[in-house]
């Protein structure tokens, strides 16, 4: 048949070329004998990592938009070190994250929450997720209030502004924690989040453990009732507001407060020393209470830890990965990643903001990748 | 006899052709699945809310708590919020919008009437999230600073007029409304004053009128049914804008009574809370109060659709 017609070579050689991506496109993941376990000599158990991943794979994962600008430095350097392993992260929200993961959509999860009793009872039957700790995170006050460069803070008062009870900057209960700086007459416009997050949900744990009118009234979680305040969408839209609203308070997560230079409230901590949120105010939380870190890895934020250098509002946050993996490949690039993770790429975390593991952390998170398996064998035994 | 042949032939030309039976048929298909598509959609937001309906029942909309640490939902607030913003919306964009139509059909000569008819249309194509970023970040600061520091000055004694102004509230979202319907409106009445008959002016222009007694004397009340039509549209459209309403509305927890408190609408709730809502109750009833915004829709357009094409029939009754 010969082809006269120009429309009919291009409406051809469109189609050839459609037919040509779509065969390449997939990628065939290597068979399983070729990645047993114990058949490279990488794989020795303890003491060195994973196996390398061989063959193209592609991860897909979703979650909490917290660790989102770390997680893409993370997914590039990875991909730098392993090119064959294309990793995808859509920062779509911690509740978000969750739900993929139990439909089983994503590869891997990511949440600054660990899942409640009643998320993980929603699991398919039969399977269990692991919650790997990857970095810390601090929930920070920021305010506007041109002319006071200092402002300490206490867990009373800021439950106080939340709740209504303290309106005005004056207030005796701020005074009395800033001597020396004359505070203004004015109200305080509050902000919080008007969607569900996990900054909310750290920042409420540390209310409800301040105050008991908090802890019966509004709550704990990652959306509540506010009893007063504008909600703005996103920590950026807190972050917004505040910048453009005198005599506004809100709370963020401490890398958008350092990335937009935003002035920040330094907080009383269980010692009683006034703490400015940094990443070293968060190691101190984090190593004081790793000792309590749970078994199950579903750990509380930190609130009010010991230590004189230890900023009171610390969280965890989290990847969610399945224990036994379905596709041998993927859970093979997914191990490798998350060792990657927890060894190198923790090097990168206090630059952008975030805090490093405690290594008693690190260590249990790493002890945990070995119970990861496919199809009933460890992947990294 | 001769004459059977003929009526013979006539007989086989009105069968129907196969090309005609498959158009037919196809042309009907396509149009069943755009009114499958509705069906489906309004099927799946029942069935999905239905838990939130049988545990909540009419509370959904009549109460006003909502809260997710204790898994209580009513939906009052933001039923209230949404009416009250497009009620805003539409006293602002209405007047302005039939003037503006009333100059474009009556009173502008050609080479002022098509760009400015242009320039209206492309405000209708300007991205719903752009609109919100500029109410934001222009918008905002300068309504607290001028409009509304004089209400609160002069009318704050009324309580639609009462409190400080942030910026955000429900005032910054009627007014994002209402420059976002006002092409919907300017569009519709434009022609439908257009298509009044020429014998009503000349009528009335026969009798003495000047031309903005023709306009609002004879053009106007001719085409009354279809300048409400217009307007009913505009409301439809500011009931379910989303991303504008969500950044400058300040997002509060009550029933908003001043133009400056914080309030929220069912779209910029429904945007905000569903990406991070717990799979049970919480998401059912973010489903439910969608359906009531979809019922709420619906209606308002099948009325503007009635009254806009009783308006082209004829003189408004």
């Amino acid at each position: 048949m010969i082809i006269t017609s120009p429309k009919r070579l291009g409406a051809l050689a469109l189609a050839a070329a459609f037919a040509i991506g779509a065969c390449s496109g997939s990628s065939s993941p290597s068979p399983a004998a070729s990645t047993a376990p114990g058949a490279s000599a990488a794989a020795s158990p303890g003491t060195a990592g994973p196996a390398a991943p061989s063959g193209d794979v592609s991860l897909a994962g979703a979650g909490a938009t917290f660790p989102g600008p770390l997680y893409q430095v993370w997914v590039e350097e990875f991909a730098a070190v392993h090119p064959n392993v294309k990793i995808d992260y859509q920062a779509i929200g911690s509740g978000g994250g969750i739900k993929n993961i139990t439909a089983q959509t994503v590869d891997f999860g990511a949440s600054d929450a660990a899942m409640k009793d009643t998320e993980i009872a929603a699991l398919p039957a039969g399977t269990k997720i692991l919650h790997i700790p990857t970095a810390l995170g601090a929930v920070v006050m920021i305010y506007n209030l041109p002319g006071v460069t200092e402002l300490n803070l206490d867990g009373p008062a800021v439950a106080g502004i939340f709740l209504k009870t303290i309106t005005k900057w004056n207030d005796p209960a701020i005074a009395a924690l800033n001597s020396g700086v004359t505070l203004p007459g004015t109200d305080i416009v509050v902000l919080h989040r008007s969607d569900g997050s996990g900054t909310t949900n750290a920042f409420t744990t540390y209310l409800g453990a301040v105050s008991d009118t908090w802890k019966n009234g509004p709550g704990v979680g990652k959306d509540v009732k506010w009893p007063t305040g504008i909600g703005a969408k996103g920590n950026d839209g807190v972050a917004g507001g505040v910048k453009q609203t005198p005599g506004a308070i809100g709370y963020v997560e401490l890398n958008y407060a350092t990335q937009a230079a935003l002035a920040t409230a330094m907080l009383k901590n269980a010692d009683g020393a006034f703490v400015a949120a940094s990443v070293d105010g968060v190691t101190a939380a984090a190593d004081a209470a790793a000792a309590a870190f749970p078994a199950n890895f579903r750990a509380e934020p930190i609130i009010n830890g010991a230590g004189a250098n230890t900023y009171p509002i610390a969280s965890y946050t989290y990847l969610l990965v399945y224990a036994d993996q379905k596709d041998q490949a993927k859970g093979q690039a997914l191990v490798s990643f998350i060792y990657w993770i927890l060894t190198d790429g923790q090097a990168d975390e206090a630059g952008l903001g975030y805090a490093p593991l405690p290594k008693a952390v690190s260590d249990k998170a790493l002890a945990e990748l070995h119970s990861i398996t496919s199809g009933g064998t460890p992947i990294w035994p | 006899m001769t004459t059977l042949a003929p009526i013979g032939r006539l007989r086989g030309r009105t069968a129907p052709r196969r090309a005609d039976v498959v158009f037919r048929g196809s042309t009907r298909v396509f149009g069943g699945a755009v009114i499958a598509a509705l069906g489906v959609v309004a099927a799946v937001l029942v069935v999905s809310s239905a838990p939130a309906w049988t545990r909540f029942g009419v509370d959904l909309i009549t109460q006003t708590t909502w809260d997710p640490v204790r898994d209580v939902y009513g939906a009052l607030p933001f039923i209230v919020g949404t009416l009250y913003s497009a009620t805003i919306a539409l006293l602002i964009a209405t007047p302005i919008g039939v003037l503006t139509a009333i100059f474009l059909s009556e009173f502008a000569p050609r080479r002022i009437a098509i760009p400015l008819t242009f320039t209206i249309e492309l405000l209708a194509a300007i991205p719903s999230v752009v609109i919100g970023l500029w109410g934001v970040f222009v918008l905002s600061p300068f309504l607290r600073d001028t409009v509304d520091a004089w209400l609160i000055a002069t009318l704050g004694w009324l309580p639609f007029f009462r409190g400080p102004s942030f910026g955000v509230g429900l005032g910054a979202a009627g007014v994002i409304l209402a420059i976002m319907i006002l092409p919907t409106i300017v569009s519709i009445s434009r022609e439908v004053l257009s298509s009044v008959p020429s014998s009503q002016r000349e009528a009335m222009f026969a009798l003495g009128a000047t031309r903005w007694e023709v306009a609002v004397k004879a053009v106007l009340p001719y085409a009354r049914s279809g300048v409400v039509g217009a307007a009913i549209l505009g409301l439809g459209r500011a009931l379910g804008e989303t991303m504008a309403v969500t950044m400058v509305i300040g997002n509060g927890q009550d029933i908003p009574v001043s133009l400056f408190d914080q309030a929220q609408t069912i779209a910029s709730k429904i945007a905000v809370s569903f990406n991070e809502a717990s799979g049970g109750l919480q998401s059912q009833s973010l489903v439910a109060i969608g359906l009531i915004l979809l019922v709420m829709t619906l209606l308002l357009n099948v009325a503007a659709r009635l009254l806009v094409s009783r308006a082209q029939k004829g003189p408004a009754r």
